[in-house]
């Protein structure tokens, strides 16, 4: 590469104005171009914003895609969620390793190709699977590894894919061989819609009708918290603000989900037309799709349909020739952060911050990106309120269960015979859906991802819905062979590596909660444990600042609650010498030993 | 509107004013609610959570939650206090501390917040992390072991130094306090004088040179509990 450092650096920074806010995308170009934002990367880039050398570093020491030091020409991240590890994972990772002559974590002496691990890429339903840089690799094999490493090894920028996936995975500007996997279509989502039609039938109406159309569709947020959306675009429709926002939350984290994924890859255009229906509702001119750094996969593809829509006037000026509704949409990438997937860490990130969420109130719809009223809602959300315009918020409604209306989207792994995306009617219940994806022997389903429930056969009979099961479309099975505490531990060790690190509970009760439990899991747990796990995981959801550490000692509880058993049979009785058997003496005083050069007459 | 805003504490009615937190409304009752992160004069940052209360129920921080009228807030009840020492216990095990050489001791808020909660030593296993420790500057030094992550520091060069001598860098457990700058703290343009330095409230930032000048036995918190002073305007209002 002839591109001098400083060079790229005032390039890539004037492409993006010397706007500060922009740094998400500076620190990921200069990433691309040289394998690492270096020290001296980030003293240039600071000068260039004419901002402060540590608020670069601030950022670039926060996202897993990023690093200080340099890394491969070509990344392998190979995902290790616990569905990836039950399909063979370790087998593949040992693969590579070998192939390579390098261990996780390490990059080849030529400094061409690093191997890392990374949670839950949004390819449960293709296991294994990795990235090689931006490219997916899916149903991973040792002999595959052989096959991908020797290419690689022979050309960095090799094609891995020899066949691409179906439907839009083929497009030219995709070419991945990830699958859609789509194994049963609803109403809502996967059904055919004119581009423009739900936006055409907005702008017929005031823009607060299309609010009490949303509204009196009984819509509720698909990204897992369940807001009720109408409600949410009245708030920032009515909060007062110059400038307002329509952000998508693309950021698909949640362990075990990827319906995300297949939206934005079929059905990106209802997507943006339910985004444009909101920019509109709520007087926005600026809306901002939140993409995963794991689904830059997609992002020309996304980007080309953007281009489209604005060429045949759904976006842009005027849009659909509605004089004074102006739109358009941005692509913001991420880098690697779960917690980005939080509504107000998303819009920090935005603002090219770490990833922190933020302090509530206000809320985003009072005060969000940029300061400006701002709705943040899920791709899939966006969707339904495309469909609700076209169709109406009554036929809408007229689907589901109760106050859980439409239809949602389940991303189904594991233990099942056909892992994909099922679209179903609110208020199925977990029984129907196990026969559904053909699952057998399930000892056990962990409804919601990484932060929602494990629950046992007592509860196969509930309802997925708001008011009962709820979940953001995560669904993860386990037959009876499995190891729930292994599972509940892969959980907790996901969300101590993506836990911002704001707030002491989640932070640091977090990291005690997993030690607990490994504790036990090495056989060295005494009752006292389990109660020291309920009230520290207690405090940690309630003292947490954010809905990650409110959520992330449930791995633990609700196996702790529905499968005490298994916790049971691991515990061991007190030890008489009055020392915790988790104890360990010798290890303690080991360093005093060492440099005393004799054991403790004392210590045993 | 009405310029007063009425809401209870601890089953004790009080006045407010509209825009303030429940935390300020508790101090000029003189209610005094445990904190570390939060200072007189820095934006509130609601890092530490040692302020939880309940209002109406739900957990939130009393540095950042506006008051309402007609709240109901718990403060010290022992639900809440166990919490409170179980946050507390979390920042002496996450870090390095020991109070018995440490220069802050007696004038360290997170010592005595934890004597005013009852804590005489953490029930939860120590972490000993790797911190370091920045001696670079002539005259103040930087012992991340005893860092609490509550960004008084940063906030403080910010706001009030017109300086950003301070950020983090890290994620989650890894989190760090950094310096602006490639380096060290001596390459940052801090001065002692600076209320960045003053703003630490435990041993994490000290002054060079001055160590023990006050004995112990006659430091701050060693006489009367920290919130003391807050106390003192109980019935004032
Ligand atoms: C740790 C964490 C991660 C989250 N990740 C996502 C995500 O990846 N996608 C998403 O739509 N919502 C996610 N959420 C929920 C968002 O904060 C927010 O509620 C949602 O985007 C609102 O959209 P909705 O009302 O359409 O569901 C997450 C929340 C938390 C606490």
């Amino acid at each position: 590469m002839s591109e001098t450092l400083e060079s790229a650096v005032k390039a890539v920074c004037s492409e993006c104005g010397n706007d500060r806010e922009r740094m998400m995308d500076i620190v990921r170009a200069i990433q691309g171009k040289f394998g690492c934002v270096s020290s001296e990367a980030m003293d240039m880039i600071a000068k260039q914003l004419a901002t402060h050398r540590v608020e670069v570093e601030s950022v670039v020491s926060f996202y897993s895609f990023l690093s200080d030091r340099p890394k491969g020409k070509v990344v392998i991240r190979l995902c290790d969620d616990i569905i990836d590890e039950m399909a063979g994972s370790a087998d593949v990772a040992n693969a590579f390793a070998t192939e390579l002559g390098i261990g996780i974590g390490e990059t080849t002496a030529d400094g061409k190709i690093t191997l890392e691990h990374t949670p839950c890429i949004g390819m449960c339903d293709q296991v294994p699977a990795a990235m090689v840089n931006d490219v997916v690799v899916t149903n991973l094999t040792p002999a595959k590894v052989k096959d991908i490493v020797a290419k690689l090894k022979a050309d960095v920028d090799a094609d891995l894919v020899d066949a691409p996936g179906d439907g839009n995975n083929a497009n030219d500007l995709v070419k991945a061989m990830v699958q859609n996997n789509i194994q049963q279509s609803g109403d809502v989502i996967f059904a055919g819609m004119e581009p423009g039609a739900a936006i055409k039938k907005a702008l017929e109406m005031a823009p607060k009708d299309v609010i009490a159309e949303v509204t009196k569709s009984k819509l509720r947020g698909r990204g897992g918290a369940g807001f009720p959306t109408g409600l949410k675009w009245k708030f920032t429709s009515d909060a007062p603000g110059a400038e307002k926002f329509v952000l998508c939350n693309a950021d698909e984290g949640e362990p075990g989900t990827f319906k995300d994924r297949v939206i934005l890859t079929e059905q990106p255009d209802m997507m943006f037309e339910g985004m444009t229906v909101a920019g509109y509702a709520i007087d926005a001119s600026t809306g901002v799709v939140y993409l995963r750094a794991e689904y830059a996969y997609l992002r020309e593809y996304l980007e080309s349909v953007l281009a489209r829509r604005r060429s045949d006037g759904l976006l842009g000026k005027s849009v659909c020739g509605k004089d004074g509704f102006d739109f358009d949409i941005r692509i913001q990438m991420g880098a690697g952060a779960y917690i980005c997937g939080e509504e107000t860490a998303l819009i920090s990130s935005c603002e090219g911050l770490r990833g922190d969420p933020k302090n509530r109130p206000p809320f985003p719809a009072q005060e969000g990106y940029k300061a400006g009223p701002t709705t943040v809602n899920n791709v899939e959300t966006f969707c339904c309120c495309a469909r609700v315009m076209e169709k109406g918020a009554d036929w809408f409604a007229g689907i589901g269960d109760g106050q859980s209306v439409g239809t949602k989207l389940l991303s189904i792994s594991g233990d099942c015979g056909k892992p994909g995306i099922y679209e179903v009617p609110f208020g199925i219940t977990v029984d129907e859906m196990l026969k559904m994806c053909g699952a057998k022997d399930t000892a056990a389903v962990q409804v919601g991802g990484a932060s929602g429930q494990m629950i046992g056969k007592n509860d196969f009979g509930r309802k997925i819905c708001y008011d009962d099961l709820a979940t953001g479309g995560s669904i993860m099975i386990f037959n009876s062979k499995r190891d729930l505490l292994k599972v509940a531990e892969k959980f907790m060790e996901f969300f101590v590596d993506e836990s911002c690190g704001y707030c002491t509970p989640c932070r640091a009760g977090n990291v005690l909660l997993l030690n607990a439990l490994k504790t036990i899991l090495a056989g060295k747990g005494e009752a006292s444990d389990l109660e020291y796990i309920e009230t520290l995981g207690n405090t940690v959801i309630k003292a947490s600042r954010c809905g990650l550490g409110q959520t992330s000692p449930n791995p633990i509880l609700t196996t702790l609650k529905n499968f005490r058993p298994a916790y049971e049979a691991l515990l061991v009785a007190p030890s008489k010498d009055g020392y915790q058997v988790s104890f360990d003496i010798k290890a303690a005083v080991g360093d005093a030993a060492a440099i005393a050069g004799r054991d403790s007459v004392h210590a045993y | 509107m009405s310029d007063t805003i009425t809401l209870t504490i601890d089953g004790v009615e009080i006045q407010g004013k509209p825009g303030q937190t429940i935390m300020e409304a508790a101090d000029a009752a003189g209610i005094y609610i445990p904190r570390l992160c939060a200072m007189d004069g820095l934006v509130p940052h609601g890092s530490c959570r040692v302020c939880t209360v309940m209002v109406n129920g739900r957990p939130q921080s009393a540095c950042t939650q506006p008051i309402a009228p007609g709240i109901v807030v718990d403060n010290e009840t022992d639900e809440i206090n166990a919490i409170r020492r179980d946050i507390v216990d979390m920042l002496f095990v996450e870090g390095n501390h020991f109070c018995m050489f440490c220069e802050k001791s007696g004038n360290c808020e997170l010592q005595a917040v934890a004597y005013r909660l009852g804590i005489a030593a953490p029930r939860f296993p120590f972490q000993f992390p790797d911190c370091g420790i920045d001696a670079s500057h002539p005259d103040i030094f930087i012992d991340r072991d005893r860092c609490i992550l509550c960004g008084r520091c940063v906030r403080a060069s910010q706001d009030l130094d017109g300086k950003d001598v301070f950020g983090f860098v890290g994620r989650g457990s890894e989190k760090r306090i950094a310096v602006n700058s490639d380096a060290k703290l001596k390459d940052t343009n801090i001065d002692v004088t600076d209320k960045a330095v003053e703003a630490c409230p435990v041993g994490a930032l000290l002054k060079k040179r001055v160590g023990f000048a006050v004995p112990i036995g006659q430091r701050k918190y060693d006489h009367k509990p920290i919130g003391s002073d807050i106390e003192q305007n109980k019935g004032s209002l």
